[in-house]
């Protein structure tokens, strides 16, 4: 990176991070289609993923965190690997349901409730 | 401050203007190409009237589709049709940010030092460039779904199971050459290949056609055209599109085209280096510049494609898949075991 | 041109910010499930600037070609294959306690930030060297990441890896033809 660049603190990112699974969360709640509680989902994990990205950074930075700093990334790597697995499942759990059901509105799967 | 402007402003926006220019003429004779290549397969003439032999075709092309009537389907969903073609179309452009075609270069003594023609080099350009082309299949999948029509949609669904299907193998296929070269940059690839005295395609050879089977596949090219495939779907995920849009479809093909053979050259056949780059008795081939070496490789790659398109029937769908996961991706494993066994036996 | 090229780092991320929270909203505002993927495309794509932005090339890249180009065009299959457009929009967009929910929402947001503020991030810091170190040598992220993955994370990874063959094996059953089927006189198969 060019030196004179002014770096940003880490807050920023957080900060950032935090609307995200703000939103992604509030999504999973509001929404009733599956599909969307879904790719609500997947953006708090993203969030996720961001935040520890600027944690990484962050403690690459200082000389007695930096050995352990890649750790962060490598958290990011493992979520990203998870994500593609629950996707893969979630969704194929969307599909047998919309045959059974003709429907992803998640609040008429209640069968299990009485 | 001068400087600074300068290196940071003019030269990329310079590179990236006459790259640009470069890849959308060479795309627009591309066109041109694979209908003369094809009509000598076919014992036809082509097209031969617009300008001396035909040469002005394209252009005439161009003009026909930039003044046709741009049609929206009454129940499209409007905002995704008109994003379609730009999805499409921009990931295609993009990749051409990373691929270097010449090593620095002082114009022939124009320019006070060597810079490099290329717009950049980023330490993870492999991967940018498979991620940047995955991108592309949205185009494709949105065009379908939002043109609200059967056939359509089926190319468009089609298209979306054959590109994550056959990217898979691609991405292998490309592990291996990784192995061999160490590096994720396009330009250090190149460099490695020099180094080593040898192109990759040798120690590579399997990758190699596996690379450009999925290379076909990823671009929707003839044998695996079922996308678009005209004898069952009308013309697949782009039947509603006219105009420029249709042009923009159209055109990204063949700049996927490009990009794969592009990328096919620097990963196997040395990029821009003349032949046997270490045998000095074969330096005369060096007043080539080396620009034109990679013109050329990438040239036979893209014969090959329209090669492929004279001779070849399509694939039925499931034959598709099945060439895919049960044929591609066990070879492309296997073939990254042997490589990376030999990487371990000849480096230590 | 001066502030331009000190403040570059601040503006990316501004950009690539706004972006991704426009892009978030929309994830959750848009009645039409096709829209709300493809922001969320927006916003994975704005997210992997922020990785590169952080030093995380390798996951940057990633994000890329995983979500963006993977999971992404999963999630538009399934949405083309379930067809929402024949589903009444209307009637099952939202929650019945939708003010609660963004109660909580907002609620929780402000637990994080207070939770950042408390904890000293404000100064800007952080380093790239460390993110692309093997052995003591500078090299790029993608050697480094890779060089931690399989000599301290080499369990994990095959766990990972076990993760993803079950989710595929869980995949291809639910989606055959007769699963969830058996009240219809569909069959289980032991």
């Amino acid at each position: 990176m060019n030196p004179t660049m002014i770096p940003i603190p880490s807050a920023w990112i957080l900060y950032l991070s935090a609307v995200l699974f703000v939103i992604g969360a509030i999504g999973v709640l509001l929404r009733r289609n599956g599909i969307s509680i879904f790719l609500a989902l997947e953006l708090m994990l993203n969030s996720a993923n961001l935040a520890f990205a600027s944690f990484a950074f962050r403690f690459a930075g200082a000389s007695a965190t930096a050995a352990h700093a890649l750790n962060g990334q490598i958290f990011i790597f493992f979520i990203i690997a998870v994500a593609a697995a629950e996707a893969a499942v979630g969704l194929a759990l969307f599909i047998a349901m919309y045959r059974r059901k003709e429907t992803i509105d998640v609040d008429r799967f209640n069968i299990l409730r009485w | 401050m001068h400087a600074a402007l300068i290196q940071f402003i003019v030269i990329p926006v310079v590179k990236i203007a006459v790259i640009l220019g470069v890849v959308l003429l060479v795309v627009a004779y591309l066109t041109f190409a694979e209908r003369k290549i094809l009509a000598y397969m076919q014992v036809r003439l082509g097209p031969n009237r617009v300008g001396p032999k035909g040469w002005l075709q394209p252009i005439a092309d161009g003009l026909k589709l930039f003044v046709k009537e741009d049609l929206i389907p009454a129940k499209a969903e409007k905002a995704v049709f008109l994003l379609a073609p730009a999805m499409i179309m921009i990931p295609a452009l993009l990749a051409f940010s990373v691929i270097p075609f010449a090593p620095a270069t002082k114009l022939f003594g124009l320019l006070p030092k060597a810079i490099p023609p290329y717009v950049t080099d980023i330490n993870i350009a492999l991967l940018f460039v498979l991620g940047i082309s995955s991108i592309g299949v949205y185009g494709i999948i949105l065009g379908g779904w939002s043109s609200n029509n059967k056939f359509s949609l089926m190319g468009g669904l089609r298209s979306a199971a054959q590109m994550v299907s056959y990217e898979v193998p691609m991405g292998f296929a490309i592990i291996a050459v990784l192995l061999m070269a160490r590096s994720l940059s396009l330009v250090q690839i190149v460099k490695a290949q020099q180094a080593a005295h040898l192109w990759f395609f040798v120690p590579g050879i399997l990758a190699l056609g596996i690379y450009f089977i999925c290379g076909v596949a990823e671009t929707n090219r003839n044998p695996f055209d079922l996308p678009e495939a005209e004898s069952e779907l009308v013309a697949g995920f782009h039947t509603e599109y006219s105009g420029m849009k249709f042009a923009f479809f159209f055109l990204a093909e063949y700049t996927n085209m490009l990009v794969v053979s592009s990328l096919a050259t620097i990963m196997f056949f040395g990029g821009w280096l003349r032949p046997f780059p270490n045998v000095a008795w074969l330096s005369f081939l060096g007043v080539v510049p080396p620009v034109i070496w990679f013109a050329v490789k990438v040239a036979g790659f893209i014969f090959v494609y329209m090669w492929f398109r004279g001779t070849f029937p399509r694939y039925r769908f499931d034959q598709l898949m099945q060439v895919g996961w049960k044929w591609l991706i066990p070879l492309s494993l296997a073939n990254l075991v042997i490589v990376g066994a030999g990487v371990l036996l000849v480096k230590g | 041109m001066a502030f331009l090229s000190a403040h570059f780092v601040a503006i990316v991320f501004y950009v690539l910010a706004v972006l991704a929270v426009a892009g978030g909203v929309g994830v959750i505002t848009f009645k039409n499930p096709v829209h709300s993927a493809l922001s969320l495309l927006g916003t994975f794509l704005m997210v992997a600037g922020l990785f590169v932005l952080r030093h995380a090339e390798f996951l940057g890249a990633v994000q890329l070609l995983v979500y963006a180009g993977g999971i992404m065009v999963l999630f538009l299959f399934v949405i083309m294959l379930v067809n929402v457009r024949r589903l009444s929009p209307d009637a099952a967009f939202l929650s019945r306690r939708a003010p609660l929910a963004v109660l909580s929402g907002v609620v929780f947001g402000a637990l994080i930030a207070f939770g950042v503020l408390a904890g000293s991030l404000g100064h800007p810091g952080g380093g790239a060297t460390a993110l692309q170190m093997v052995q003591g040598h500078v090299m790029g992220n993608t050697e480094a990441v890779g060089w931690t993955l399989y000599r301290h994370f080499l369990v994990p990874f095959e766990i990972v890896s076990v993760v993803l063959l079950v989710a595929m094996i869980g995949a291809i059953i639910f989606g055959r033809k007769d699963a969830g089927l058996e009240g219809r006189g569909g069959r289980m198969e032991p």
